[in-house]
């Protein structure tokens, strides 16, 4: 599992906020477009990609996007 | 597992009953801010929803559904044996409702009335019930009806909730006959119990302070005889259990995406049936949606998406595979072999023919 390709699929779920704005140290949550709709779209990209089922746990004990993929990644 | 299989019963007629009240999502700038409302209306699907008037409750939806169907169809009263009442918003916690719908509709005393309770998944586990009743010597015809208020037991400052839920009810007249065979694989996990909860209740007893609105989580307010959703929880039960489950139906019905005509999903919400429909690979033509008009109607939105969109389109013999999935938590597909069913169009509820 590749960082990078987790941070730009990661990304591909927003519409408005920059490519730029995502690090492995973005606090996603903080975002301005974050939403609970964007939540479910990221449930549904790492079912697409990683085949990996994401609880509301896992996204809401997540603050960066670093510990996002650390979780996908432990359940892989 | 429970796989069940039927043979020699089916679905005779349906019909549905709406409230005549719209509700748009476009209104709810007071708990969305204004731009991402049009973003959300377009995830969701869902651009307006009926809502009951206080006074007007499912059952009153489902008896008028009830009525349209027997009118309809000719069906005499006299020859329903069983009433089956599915809904998490009957009138009375005591008596059950189906016991009022039974007096109200004029069904004979010898009619056998039952309430059941499910979230989402509960048409599915109910045709069940009223098929298995069906199939029994002894009984020729069941009438099950299927209603919701969810406006009732919705937070207005819930955005969770609030833009999702809209009411109705409807009838569906099962019967023994010269059908098909239909086949049900109906699933429980409740260790999700709090998924999807009303916390008050008996474990928690209902006190004045459960009638307290709170700020819960982010921001969204409640108290504690309304409904609470984890939606991440809700979406990622779905994804590991909706697609899989219709696959098994297929499976064990030996049956290919070809052979089925129709694939109804509970209507939860747009975004997550697109994504079931991609996953599975099913061509979105044969996936009927409601949702637009009428929102998540709980455990309603699958009699109610067929009745409103397949109702000039279930002629002659048809396969059609019901996915109903939620609180609980508690998911049923079924295979139903559909064979001359009679559907009448939905109806608006009409408050003076209920005036009593």
């Amino acid at each position: 599992m590749n960082l990078n390709n987790f941070i730009e699929n990661f990304a591909d779920q927003f519409e408005e906020t920059d490519a730029s704005a995502f690090t492995p140290d973005t606090k996603f949550k903080e975002l301005e477009e974050w939403s609970s709709l964007i939540a479910l779209s990221i449930i549904a990209m790492v079912d697409e990609e990683y085949d990996i089922t994401l609880k509301g746990d896992d996204i809401r004990n997540s603050a960066t996007i670093l510990d996002l993929f650390n979780i996908v990644k432990g359940k892989s | 597992m429970a796989k069940i299989t039927f043979h020699g019963v089916g679905i005779k007629a349906m019909a549905a009953c709406v409230p005549s009240k719209v509700v748009y999502n476009r209104d709810l700038g007071y708990l969305i801010p204004k731009e991402e409302i049009e973003k959300t209306i377009e995830s969701i699907g869902i651009v307006e929803r009926r809502v009951a008037d206080e006074d007007v409750t499912a059952s009153d939806l489902a008896y008028q559904a009830a009525r349209q169907l027997l009118d309809d169809n000719g069906i005499d009263t006299s020859s329903i044996d069983v009433l089956l009442f599915m809904s998490q918003t009957g009138d009375y916690r005591i008596p059950a409702t189906s016991c009022i719908l039974q007096h109200r509709l004029g069904l004979a005393k010898t009619t056998a009335c039952i309430d059941l309770t499910l979230g989402c998944s509960g048409y599915v586990f109910a045709l069940s019930t009223a098929m298995a009743y069906a199939s029994m010597e002894g009984v020729n015809r069941v009438l099950l009806l299927d209603g919701e208020t969810f406006s009732k037991i919705v937070n207005r400052r819930d955005k969770v909730d609030w833009p999702l839920y809209g009411d109705a009810a409807t009838a569906t007249l099962i019967e023994k006959g010269d059908y098909g065979a239909t086949t049900f694989l109906l699933n429980t996990d409740g260790s999700g119990e709090d998924a999807v909860k009303i916390r008050a209740g008996m474990r928690h007893r209902i006190t004045a302070d459960s009638l307290v609105e709170r700020e819960q989580e982010e921001g969204n307010i409640r108290n504690e005889l309304e409904v609470y959703m984890d939606g991440m929880d809700v979406f990622n039960f779905a994804i590991s259990k909706v697609p899989r489950s219709v696959k098994e139906i297929l499976k064990e019905t030996e049956q290919t995406i070809d052979d089925i005509d129709f694939l109804v999903f509970h209507q939860s919400n747009k975004f997550m049936t697109d994504f079931f429909i991609k996953k599975l690979k099913f061509p979105p033509e044969r996936v009927p949606y409601c949702i637009q008009k009428y929102g998540n109607t709980s455990s309603t939105s699958i009699p109610l998406t067929i009745v409103s969109e397949l109702y000039n389109k279930l002629d002659g013999h048809k396969k059609v595979v019901m996915c109903g999935f939620g609180a609980g938590l508690s998911w049923g597909t079924a295979l139903v072999d559909f064979k001359d069913c009679q559907i009448t169009p939905v109806i608006e509820y009409e408050r003076k023919v209920t005036k009593q």
